[in-house]
């Protein structure tokens, strides 16, 4: 069975077709790439997905539950976690904070008991501190735990970015340009990292990926989109090939 | 378990050696009631300046609570005064015409938390449009909250229409001041530095991706304004107690401003900041009350070259250590010796 079943999703911005009849499906543990020229729509079917938008029509399934409709927070809980294209970690927060944020969903106290810091309070907090110190070791971000998050240089501001999404426990992790602003002997240590999420967390990813480099070299299949629609999808080395696609996609890179 | 996070709950264990703070809560606790108890009982401190405390006590707690929205939360409301009238009123209503005459000294912090839980009721209310994620907009429905709540006030005959309410002993004395205000400091910074105080913060960050990262945006906006508004009405019983007398025109947007003054002084998202903003501005008005209309003056100006010199306010975004609980001061001692340890690890 499928893990996210996205069937006819259409998505319309005053006028404008962003996505339209977008159909797609991804299995468990699968690595899949979303491809496609600036404007395709790929940042906007992850703002779907995950609920930033509601979906003109069509429906997305994550294990056969319907998710349009949910809020972003509900989506986030039920197994869902993303990046964003540009980074949106909580700035002036610490590092540990901005990890321990992404621990709400997962705190079993209740408002009275943080009012009055009584019953679970205590133990909780340090539950969730110590699987947020526990993630960021993991991440080589502990040296920064009480940094603010907008001191941490570009790449490791990325780190953290991913290393607060997983802390959301999710089963199926979106990724919106990691390899933005990254330069070719950066991008490289990037699939390695983003092979190795996958084995550590056991996730299933998406990847959206303006460079071809990247998606080739560590996706399983690819997803090309052009004008909100599907145009070509396959494995790397045949849509490499496709037509279409290097008139769509290449022609532009090449162009530009 | 990391070594590190075993070194955490070590550490934990002995905060008293990490902390030179350990007797002053307790010492501060004890020695302030003992002074508000003794100067109240003995009157060695005249009524005046008893009076001056006691607003210094009541616009702590406005400031706490307001800071909660306007700078922990980065909304900006400008309803505070109207959350106080609802307390001020509903509190006042129970001592003079509800409670028996004999009763009301005993009753008297039931009438208090009951404006507390009237104007927290309202606060509800009033978070369902901060659910609309543009800035401005709440500034607006508060600002119209605040006039309605007046006019509401002004049109009915039982609260005393415009002319206002009398009849209420003087019950807000010293210890009872000193009692709210550490009640709602204390209430304040554990909400702060909690999960639901994370996730206000990261409203403030990124509304939206908070509510990607699983915050429940909704529900720390309700529990933000419900406890604000709360201790709001809470101050607003106690004002009303203190000055004996209360009419819709004290609650207007003007009294609003002189709280927004307090916390922009103080410093945005700050408990410390918060008292020192509103110990300085009590005491300021209070000392260049002879200037007469100059004040006016000067008080704006004060506020102009703060937000000049010091725009987010004397403490603004920053915590005095006294105020941040150990839990989470340990943590940051813990990073601060492992840097130290390998230095060049982190190089
Ligand atoms: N919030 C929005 N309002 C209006 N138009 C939008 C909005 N977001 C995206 N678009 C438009 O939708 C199209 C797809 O955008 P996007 O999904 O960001 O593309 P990609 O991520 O593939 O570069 C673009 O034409 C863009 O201008
Ligand atoms: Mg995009």
């Amino acid at each position: 069975m499928p893990l996210l079943e996205i069937f006819r999703l259409t998505h319309r911005f005053a006028g404008l077709c962003a996505v339209s009849d977008f159909n797609f499906s991804i299995e468990p543990h699968e690595l899949v790439g979303v491809i496609g020229p600036n404007g395709a729509g790929k940042t906007t079917v992850f703002n779907l997905i995950t609920g930033v938008y509601k979906a003109s029509e069509g429906s997305i399934k994550l294990n056969d539950r319907e998710l349009v409709g949910l809020t972003p927070h509900q989506i986030t809980r039920s197994g869902i976690a993303r990046t964003f294209q540009n980074i949106r970690i909580f700035k002036e927060l610490s590092v540990l904070d901005n990890v321990r944020i992404a621990h709400y969903g997962q705190i079993a106290y209740t408002p009275a008991e943080a009012l009055l810091h009584i019953g679970r309070f205590r133990a909780e907090e340090k539950r969730i501190t110590n699987l947020s110190l526990d993630l960021l070791a993991i991440f080589k971000l502990d040296d920064s735990a009480n940094e603010k998050a907008k001191n941490l240089p570009y790449g490791l501001q990325r780190r953290l970015e991913i290393a607060r999404a997983l802390a959301t426990r999710p089963a199926l992790l979106l990724l919106d340009e990691p390899a933005a602003g990254m330069n070719p002997n950066e991008i490289i240590q990037l699939m390695e990292f983003i092979r190795w999420i996958r084995q550590t967390f056991s996730v299933t990813i998406i990847l959206i990926e303006h460079q071809m480099r990247l998606v080739m070299g560590i996706c399983e299949r690819l997803v090309v989109l052009d004008f909100g629609a599907t145009i070509a999808a396959g494995l790397p080395s045949e849509i490499q090939k496709n037509p279409k696609v290097m008139e769509a996609y290449l022609g532009v890179e090449v162009a530009s | 378990m990391t070594k590190l996070s075993a070194a955490y709950f070590a550490l934990l264990k002995h905060w008293q050696t990490l902390t030179g703070y350990k007797y002053f809560w307790p010492v501060f606790l004890i020695a302030g009631l003992a002074f508000c108890a003794a100067a109240s009982a003995s009157e060695f401190l005249d009524l005046y300046l008893q009076l001056i405390l006691i607003y210094v006590g009541i616009n702590i707690i406005l400031t706490v609570s307001l800071n909660l929205i306007n700078g922990y939360m980065g909304e900006f409301s400008v309803g505070h005064a109207g959350f106080m009238a609802v307390g001020a009123y509903v509190a006042s209503l129970l001592t003079v015409h509800v409670f028996p005459p004999g009763a009301v000294n005993i009753l008297f912090p039931l009438a208090i938390l009951a404006g507390g839980v009237g104007a927290a009721l309202i606060g509800f209310l009033v978070a369902i449009p901060s659910f609309k994620t543009r800035g401005d907009y709440l500034a607006i429905v508060t600002l119209a909250f605040c006039m309605i709540v007046k006019s509401v006030l002004e049109n009915i005959d039982a609260v005393g229409g415009p002319r206002g309410l009398l009849g209420m002993e003087k019950l807000t004395t010293l210890p009872w001041v000193f009692f709210w205000t550490v009640l709602s400091v204390w209430v304040i910074r554990n909400l702060v530095y909690s999960n639901f105080g994370r996730g206000v913060l990261s409203i403030r960050e990124d509304e939206i991706a908070s509510d990607l990262m699983s915050v429940n945006t909704r529900q720390v906006k309700i529990i933000a304004f419900v406890v604000s508004s709360f201790f709001a009405g809470i101050a607003g019983g106690l004002f009303a107690h203190a000055l004996q007398f209360i009419n819709p025109r004290m609650f207007d947007i003007l009294k609003s401003t002189d709280i927004l003054i307090m916390v922009y002084l103080g410093g945005i998202a700050s408990i410390s900041g918060s008292i020192i903003g509103a110990v300085i501005y009590t005491i300021l008005l209070e000392i260049l009350r002879p200037l007469g209309i100059w004040r006016m003056v000067l008080m704006p100006l004060m506020l102009v070259l703060l937000m000049i010199y010091r725009p987010r306010g004397i403490m603004g975004l920053r915590e005095a250590r006294l105020f941040i609980p150990l839990r989470d001061l340990v943590t940051e001692k813990l990073w601060r010796q492992k840097k130290k340890e390998a230095p060049d690890a982190s190089a």
